[in-house]
C-alpha cells in the first residue's frame, strides 16, 4: 500500500497549470527524487503536499490520512516537514529554539526535558551541537541550511520533503550532506526530494518522477529515467547543474 | 529567586506609597500605573508578533463606557466583568476578521478601529438614548483606584512572564520572526494570534473601566482620545516590547515627560511625540534594555 | 435626488481615487506604508490656502507650482527617511514595522507643525463658488474644476504607466522587486521616484479638496483612512482598482450621507473594508 498517494493533483495560477494532473505514489521508506527543468513545477508541487497552496483538484493522502484541504499546521502535525528552497530560519531565536519549534509544536508535541532532548539529538544529527544557543541570525549559509534540516528532523516527520536542500554546496559539503540524507534513508524515513544535482540523486534515489510544464513525464527508476528520450528532451536547452 | 523578591517588594512598597504622596502625586501614580498596565498588555500582542495595533484607546475607551452605562444597574465587579467580557469579544471580531491576513492589514484596521467605535457610540447616543455624555458617580477613592490599577499591572506582567516560559510565548516568537516557517512547524497561527489579541484587550478593557470613575463625566471624545493609543506604543517600543519589563520602563518616564509637556507646551506636544517615535525607530529600534545589552556586550568585547 | 447623489457622489470620488493612487504608488512600488499621507494631503490643502490667501494667486496657477514642490518633498523624505530603513531592512520582514513605525512619527511631526502654523481651526476659501448646471443638477464650479484635476492628474497617471518605458519599469519594480535588478533597473532610484510621485499626487489631491471643501489640521488621519481602504479594495499596487475603487468609495459615501446619516460614513468605509477583507483580501481586482 502507498504511503503518500498523489492523485490527479492540479495547482492552477490564472491562466497558468503550474501542476497538472499530477499523480505518483510513494513506499513507506522510500526515497524518490522529484527532477524537472526550473519552472517545470517541482517546488509547487511540495507546496501543494506541505500545504503551502491549497490544490486547485485532486486529493493527497498521507498513510491513508487526506492532506488536501487542510491547514499548514495540520499537515504538518500530521507528520510532514518539509526544508525551503530560499533557506528560512528564524533569526532572533538561537539554535536550539529554532530546532525545538517544531518538537513542541509537531506531531509529537513534547514538552520541558522531552523537546530538549529531541532538539539536541537533530542539532548533533546536523553537526551544530557546540553552537547550540548562538543566534541563528549569525550563522554561514551553509549553517543555516543545516539548521534547517535539523529543524524538519526534530518534527520527527514521518515524510520528509527536501526542496533544493543540496544546491549551493561545496563539493565537501555536499558529500556530507549526501552522507547525511542517506544516513536518513537508511533510518527508514520516507523522503521526497527536488532536487538539480544529478550525481546526489544518483547516489541516494533508487527511483525518481520527473516534471515537465506541470506534467509528470516519467517516473521510473533513476538509470532509465536519465537516459529516457522525453527527459533529455525536457532538460534540452535548460543547464542541467551536472 | 530574587528575580521574584525584588519584583514583589516593589509591589509591596508600591501599595504603600499613596501614603506619603499628595492628591496631586496620586494622580500621577494612578497615571504611571495605567500606562505601565496599557504598554504591558499591548506588548503581549504586539511585541513579539509585531502586529503593530493602533487600536489601544478603543478597547480602553469602551472600558471606560461599560463603566459609565452599566455603573447604576450592576454592581461595581459585575460591570468589570461586562467589560472584560466585551472587550473580549470586539477583539475576537477585531481579530477573526483581521488576523489571518498580513499583518499590514490588521494595522490599518486597528488605525481605524477607535474613531469607528467612537462614531457608533456617539450615532447612538444621539439617535436612540438621546444622551451624549454620561457622569459616573462611584463611591470609590482615588487610592482604591490606584490599587486597583496596581494589581491589574502586576498581573499583566505576571501574565506576561508565565507566557514569556509556556507553549504560547513559544509560538508567538516564531510568529513574530517567520510565519511560514511558525505554520509548517504546526503552529495554529490564526489561534495563536487570536488568544494572545484577546487576553490583551481583555486587559486594555479593564484598565479603562478602573480608571474611568477618574474622569467622572464621560463622553466618547474624551474616552476614545487616540493620544492614549500613541502613546501606548511608544512607551512600549521605547523601553523594549519584546521584554518582560521593557513597556514598563519605558511607560514611567515617558508618563512624567508627557505630563509636563501637556501643562506647558501643549501645543509643541504632537512634534515631540513625533520625534520620539522617529528617534526611536532609528536609534533604539529594539528599545532602551536591548540598547543597555549592546552597549555591555561591546565593552566586553574592548576589555 | 438619485441624481444628485450621483453626481455629487462622483466629483468626490474623483478626489479619492487621486488619493488612493498616490498611496498605491508609495505601497507598490516604493514599500513604504505611510501612515503620514493624509497629513501630506493636509499640506497641499494649506498650501494652497495660504497661497491663495496671502499672495493672491489663483489656485489653478497655484497648483501648478505645488504639484513639483510634493514631488521634491517626496524626493527628500525618502531619501533621507526611508532609505535608511530600506538599508537596514535586509531582505524580509523589518521594513514594513519599521516604515509604519517611522512616518507614524512622521504623522504626528508634520500634524505638530500644522498645527502651531495655522492653528486647529476649520479653514476653507470661497474660490468659484457659484452653482453651475450639470445634467439638471446644481453643481458647485469649483467641485467641478477639482474633478477635472483629478481627472487629468490621475488619467496622465494611468497613461504613462500603461504605455510608456518608465511605467513599465515601475510596473516591473511593483511586481517582483527582486528580480527587477537583473534586468538592470535601479531599485533605488525607481523607489525614491515611486514614493516623490504618490506624494506629489497627495498634495494634488490635498489642494483640490481645499479648492471646495473645510478642513483642520487633524484630518490627515481620515484621509490616510480612507485611502488606505481604497488602495485595499482594489487590490495593493492595482492603478485601475484604486480608480474604480475610489469613485465607489466616493459614491457610497456621498450617499450614506445623504441617505442615512452623515455621523456614519466612515463607519460605511469601514464596513465596505471589513466586507472586502473578509471576502476577497487580495482585492476586488487583484489576482489571487
Amino acid at each position: 500500500m502507498s504511503f503518500l498517494a498523489i492523485e490527479h493533483a492540479v495547482k492552477q495560477f490564472g491562466g497558468l497549470r503550474a501542476v497538472d494532473d499530477v499523480s505518483f505514489s510513494l513506499k513507506r521508506g522510500e526515497i524518490v527524487g522529484l527532477l524537472g527543468p526550473n519552472g517545470s513545477g517541482k517546488t509547487t508541487l511540495i507546496n501543494l503536499i506541505s500545504g503551502a497552496l491549497p490544490a486547485s483538484a485532486g486529493t493527497i493522502t498521507l498513510n491513508g490520512q487526506q492532506l488536501t484541504g487542510l491547514r499548514r499546521d495540520k499537515i504538518a502535525r500530521c507528520g510532514v516537514a518539509r526544508t525551503f528552497q530560499l533557506v528560512r530560519i528564524l533569526p532572533s531565536l538561537t539554535l536550539i529554539e529554532n530546532v525545538k519549534i517544531p518538537a513542541v509544536f509537531g506531531h509529537k508535541a513534547h514538552w520541558g526535558a522531552a523537546a530538549e532532548r529531541v532538539a539536541k539529538d537533530a542539532l548533533a544529527m546536523v553537526g551544530l551541537s557546540e553552537r547550540a544557543t548562538m543566534s541563528a541570525g549569525d550563522l554561514t549559509y551553509i549553517d543555516q541550511k543545516r539548521l534547517e534540516l535539523a529543524r524538519a528532523l526534530a518534527a520527527e516527520p514521518e515524510l520528509l520533503l527536501l526542496d533544493e536542500w543540496l544546491a549551493g554546496l561545496n563539493p565537501t559539503e555536499l558529500e556530507e550532506g549526501i552522507k547525511l540524507i542517506s544516513e536518513l534513508r537508511d533510518s527508514g524515513l520516507t523522503i521526497l526530494m527536488v532536487e538539480h544535482i544529478i550525481d546526489a540523486v544518483r547516489a541516494l534515489c533508487p527511483r525518481v518522477v520527473v516534471m515537465n510544464s506541470g506534467k509528470l513525464i516519467a517516473d521510473e527508476q533513476t538509470d532509465k529515467a536519465l537516459t529516457d528520450p522525453a527527459v533529455v528532451t525536457a532538460y534540452l536547452g535548460e543547464d542541467v547543474d551536472a | 529567586m530574587t528575580k521574584l523578591i525584588i519584583p514583589l517588594l516593589a509591589l509591596v512598597a508600591l501599595a504603600f506609597a499613596p501614603n506619603f504622596v499628595s492628591a496631586y502625586g496620586l494622580g500621577l501614580l494612578i497615571g504611571a500605573a495605567t500606562y505601565v498596565t496599557l504598554a504591558s498588555a499591548w506588548a503581549l500582542f504586539s511585541g513579539h508578533t509585531h502586529y503593530v495595533s493602533l487600536a489601544t484607546v478603543a478597547f480602553y475607551g469602551t472600558g471606560a463606557y461599560c463603566m459609565a452605562v452599566l455603573n447604576e444597574a450592576l454592581p461595581y465587579w459585575a460591570v468589570l466583568l461586562c467589560a472584560g467580557g466585551i472587550g473580549a469579544t470586539m477583539a475576537a471580531l477585531v481579530g477573526l476578521s483581521t488576523l489571518r491576513l498580513q499583518g499590514v492589514y490588521f494595522v490599518i484596521f486597528s488605525f481605524g478601529l477607535a474613531e469607528l467605535v467612537r462614531q457608533l457610540i456617539t450615532w447612538y447616543e444621539v439617535n436612540v438614548t438621546g444622551t451624549l455624555g454620561r457622569y459616573i458617580f462611584l463611591d470609590i477613592s482615588a487610592r482604591d483606584i490606584y490599587w486597583q490599577m496596581l494589581a491589574l499591572g502586576a498581573a499583566t506582567i505576571a501574565l506576561t512572564a508565565w507566557i514569556h516560559r509556556s507553549r504560547l510565548g513559544m509560538a508567538l516568537r516564531v510568529i513574530g520572526d517567520d510565519e511560514a516557517v511558525a505554520a509548517h512547524s504546526g503552529i495554529n497561527l490564526a489561534r495563536v494570534k487570536l488568544i494572545a489579541f484577546v487576553l490583551s484587550a481583555v486587559i486594555l478593557t479593564l484598565a479603562g473601566a478602573i480608571t474611568s470613575p477618574r474622569y467622572v463625566y464621560v463622553e466618547p471624545a474624551i474616552v476614545f482620545n487616540p493620544t492614549v493609543s500613541f502613546l501606548t506604543v511608544i512607551m512600549a517600543l521605547l523601553g523594549g516590547a519584546n521584554r518582560l519589563w521593557g513597556p514598563a520602563l519605558g511607560a514611567v518616564p515617558l508618563f512624567l515627560v508627557f505630563e509636563w509637556l501637556s501643562t506647558n507646551f501643549p501645543d509643541s506636544y504632537p512634534i515631540f511625540m513625533g520625534l520620539l517615535f522617529i528617534g526611536v525607530v532609528f536609534l533604539l529600534p529594539d528599545g532602551i534594555l536591548a540598547g543597555i545589552e549592546k552597549l555591555r556586550a561591546r565593552r566586553k568585547v574592548q576589555s | 435626488m438619485i441624481l444628485t447623489t450621483l453626481i455629487l457622489g462622483l466629483v468626490l470620488g474623483s478626489t479619492y481615487a487621486l488619493l488612493a493612487l498616490g498611496l498605491t504608488l508609495q505601497y507598490g512600488i516604493a514599500r513604504i506604508m505611510n501612515l503620514a499621507y493624509g497629513e501630506l494631503t493636509l499640506v497641499g490643502a494649506f498650501v494652497l490656502v495660504a497661497v491663495f490667501q496671502q499672495l493672491g494667486l489663483s489656485p489653478l496657477i497655484a497648483m501648478i507650482l505645488i504639484a513639483p514642490a510634493g514631488y521634491a518633498l517626496g524626493w527628500f523624505l525618502y531619501q533621507g527617511m526611508m532609505r535608511p530603513l530600506v538599508k537596514r531592512s535586509g531582505a524580509r520582514g523589518r521594513l514594513e514595522v519599521d516604515s509604519i513605525l517611522a512616518t507614524f512619527g512622521l504623522l504626528f511631526l508634520i500634524q505638530g507643525i500644522l498645527l502651531m502654523l495655522f492653528g486647529a481651526n476649520f479653514t476653507s476659501i470661497s474660490y468659484l463658488d457659484r452653482g453651475v448646471n450639470v445634467l439638471g443638477v446644481s453643481v458647485a464650479l469649483n467641485r467641478l474644476i477639482a474633478f477635472g484635476i483629478c481627472v487629468v492628474a490621475g488619467g496622465a497617471l494611468v497613461l504613462a504607466l500603461a504605455k510608456t518605458r518608465w511605467g513599465l519599469i515601475m510596473r516591473a519594480v511593483a511586481l517582483t522587486p527582486g528580480s527587477a535588478p537583473l534586468v538592470g533597473i535601479d531599485v533605488n532610484k525607481v523607489a525614491r521616484q515611486g514614493f516623490a510621485l504618490g506624494t506629489a499626487l497627495a498634495v494634488v489631491a490635498g489642494a483640490s479638496i481645499a479648492m471646495y471643501q473645510t478642513f483642520s489640521a487633524t484630518d490627515g488621519v481620515v484621509f490616510t483612512m480612507k485611502a488606505l481602504v481604497i488602495v485595499i479594495m482594489g487590490g495593493v499596487g492595482n492603478v485601475k482598482g484604486a480608480l474604480v475603487a475610489g469613485i465607489a468609495l466616493g459614491l457610497l459615501e456621498t450617499f450614506v450621507a445623504t441617505a442615512i446619516d452623515p455621523g456614519l460614513t466612515l463607519a460605511a468605509t469601514f464596513a465596505i473594508f471589513l466586507v472586502v477583507l473578509l471576502w476577497r483580501p487580495q482585492g476586488l481586482f487583484g489576482a489571487r
